[in-house]
């Protein structure tokens, strides 16, 4: 079913003008992202770069929403986002909690977060411990999530938290929507201890996701398990009016992969708040976590700009 | 080509598809044409490539272009030969596929004007596959006579190797349709180069044959990519992609205009062949070969 619903939505016919502007929103939407063994200070310093002016040659462009890294590249991209000449709305994101697998001790993951976000970290993508939920040990699954959100909660600076599934290992999308649900519950239980930090934070723009993938894992994010969770975000948001983010990670590609998503987030998203527009179409509420992606968007842009199709050897990685 | 010889029943007449990738697709924009036999009767149809072909085909061959020139000249050199044995084999079909088909009043009348003598459809077929073989031989030897030693003043050996462009794209001429295109293809591939090839636009029967034979004749996919169709429609996508690095075309007028304007922003080497005379053997030439290769040049510690 999920499938079958899935696939109806890359099937509309999205051109020109429109095309252009989907390719532009889900270039805002980019957590530009390099999680990398090899990863330098230098590498990241660079993306951070791209994600300033992702094409040179078209100073107009959009920035990318973040850029995620390791904890020990944050401070490089705080200091490189700093240098920037234009005022911009760059977060920095840094996965913690013993990224990617999660198999650590609660106080090593705890420090781990801290460490992120004393560098500068605005957003954290924290890993739920996979093998705990498999065993059906949900509730230390929660109390994980609670005590993570609790330190980004007791930041100085305001920080969203997104929970990464992991849904490559969580073998069905029944688990997926129960983990989808028990992790948006935990975040909004820690939210509820103090109303009004919560909704400073989200007049800020600092809103809580769910995320697909650590991009470690094939399958990362795929259309039926990235529906099975936007069905989760709206049903917490017809029972509760409250908002959270949505983040499929790896394994999205081509521009076009990304429209389909977008047409998805529409579709599944787009008629709750009654206005005719949907919230969760803005950088806030969904993020694409991608590298490749990025520069086959910039590519597709330029083709759709000059009539003329283009080289991947035109872009730069970082 | 069978003729119907009862009148209770209809021929079935093939619709050739375009060789992408080393499979077979029809065009994503469903179009076909309709090739006419010499008495002015549907013989079969050929799908017209679109755009988005091309950009299909040229993803395709720049997937498959460093893994072909990585492959040693002696394998590229055997799969050349490998392709003239398989045509070799199928000559009474290419045959068939040259001579079923008019060439077109006005441009047989200017062809025989340039090239003074008519060629055979079986003359035609021979000297394809004899051209293939001569390229088949180069594979190994261009970069020996390309290539070479430079004197320097210091203690280096400084050397020069040829090492193939990337991905070519290879326009075929209307006539010869057979000769034509083995002549513009064979000495892009032979140095590693992958390819997207546009067949003769009056006869594309003998390409997407080989198209045929290329797919069962070892050629990794991707290093030959075939498309059929309108060059008109096709050649200023071809000019102004900036992943094709080089042409290799035969054109006239206003095609061979769009092709050199459109290189001049992108910087893709046109090469642009007119009035040839394939059967000569000025199309058989390690400086056929050397204008689809970058010169790199190497300073190599010696001691004194």
């Amino acid at each position: 079913m999920a499938a079958e619903r899935a696939a109806s939505f890359t099937n509309r016919s999205i051109k020109n003008t429109a095309k252009l502007e989907g390719y532009k929103l889900a270039l805002s939407m980019l957590d530009l992202t390099t999680l990398e063994g090899k990863d330098s200070s230098e590498k990241a310093r660079s993306l951070a770069r791209k994600a300033l002016c992702p094409d040179p040659t078209n100073p107009s462009l959009p920035t990318v929403a973040a850029v995620c890294v390791y904890p020990a590249m944050v401070s490089a991209v705080k200091a490189e986002l700093a240098r920037a000449s234009s005022t911009h709305k760059i977060k920095i994101a840094s996965v913690a909690t013993g990224f990617p697998s999660g198999q650590f001790p609660l106080d090593v993951k705890l420090a781990d977060v801290r460490d992120a976000i004393e560098a500068g970290a605005d957003e954290i993508d924290m890993v739920i411990n996979r093998g705990s939920f498999l065993s059906g040990d949900h509730a230390s699954v929660a109390d994980e999530i609670r005590a993570v959100k609790e330190v980004c909660v007791s930041a100085s600076h305001p920080v969203a938290l997104k929970v990464i599934l992991e849904t490559g290992e969580l073998e069905t999308l029944d688990n997926v929507r129960i983990a989808s649900d028990l992790s948006i519950r935990a975040m909004a239980e820690v939210d509820d201890q103090d109303h009004a930090a919560t909704r400073r934070r989200h007049a800020a723009g600092y809103f809580d996701f769910i995320k697909t993938s650590t991009g470690k894992v094939t399958p990362a994010a795929t259309m039926p398990v990235t529906l099975v969770m936007l069905e989760a975000i709206r049903d917490w948001y017809l029972d509760t009016g409250r908002f959270v983010g949505m983040k499929p990670a790896g394994g999205i590609r081509t521009a076009k992969q990304s429209l389909h998503y977008l047409v998805m987030v529409n579709e599944t998203l787009g008629h709750l708040t009654g206005d005719g527009a949907c919230p969760w179409l803005t950088p806030e509420l969904f993020r694409f976590g991608a590298s490749t992606l990025t520069n086959d968007i910039l590519r597709q842009i330029r083709w759709l700009q000059t009539g003329k199709y283009q080289s991947a050897h035109d872009f730069s990685e970082a | 080509m069978p003729t119907n010889t009862t009148t209770d029943r209809l021929d079935i007449l093939k619709t050739y598809k375009l060789f992408i990738d080393g499979k077979f697709p029809r065009s994503e924009s469903g179009r076909t044409t309709t090739i006419l036999n010499s008495k002015g009767q549907p013989l079969a149809y050929t799908s017209r490539a679109s755009r988005k072909d091309l950009r299909e085909a040229v993803e395709s061959a720049r997937r498959a272009q460093a893994t072909w020139a990585s492959s040693t000249a002696y394998l590229r050199a055997q799969i050349i030969y490998r392709i003239a044995e398989m045509l070799e084999g199928r000559r009474a079909e290419l045959i068939e596929s040259i001579h079923s088909v008019a060439a077109p009043i006005a441009k047989s009348a200017k062809k025989s004007k340039s090239s003074g003598k008519s060629l055979t459809p079986a003359a035609e077929v021979a000297f394809s596959i004899d051209r293939l073989v001569h390229y088949a031989g180069w594979a190994d030897k261009f970069s020996q006579v390309l290539g070479c030693n430079n004197p320097v003043a210091g203690p280096h050996y400084n050397f020069t190797v040829p090492e193939p462009t990337g991905v070519v794209a290879v326009i075929a001429p209307d006539q010869p349709p057979l000769l034509g295109l083995v002549s513009l293809l064979a000495p892009v591939i032979c140095s590693g180069n992958a390819t997207v090839l546009i067949s003769s636009q009056t006869n594309p029967l003998p390409a997407v044959l080989l198209g045929e034979i290329l797919a069962t004749s070892d050629v990794p996919a991707g290093v030959v990519n075939i498309l059929t169709g309108d060059h008109a429609e096709l050649i200023p996508f071809i000019a102004g992609h900036r992943d094709i690095d080089a042409v290799h075309g035969a054109a006239s007028g206003d095609s061979a205009t769009t092709l050199r304007a459109g290189s001049a922003e992108n910087i893709k080497r046109v090469v642009i062949r007119d009035s040839i005379e394939y059967t000569s053997s000025e199309c058989e030439s390690a400086w056929w070969i050397e204008p689809f290769v970058e010169m790199k040049t190497i300073w190599h510690p010696a001691s004194a």
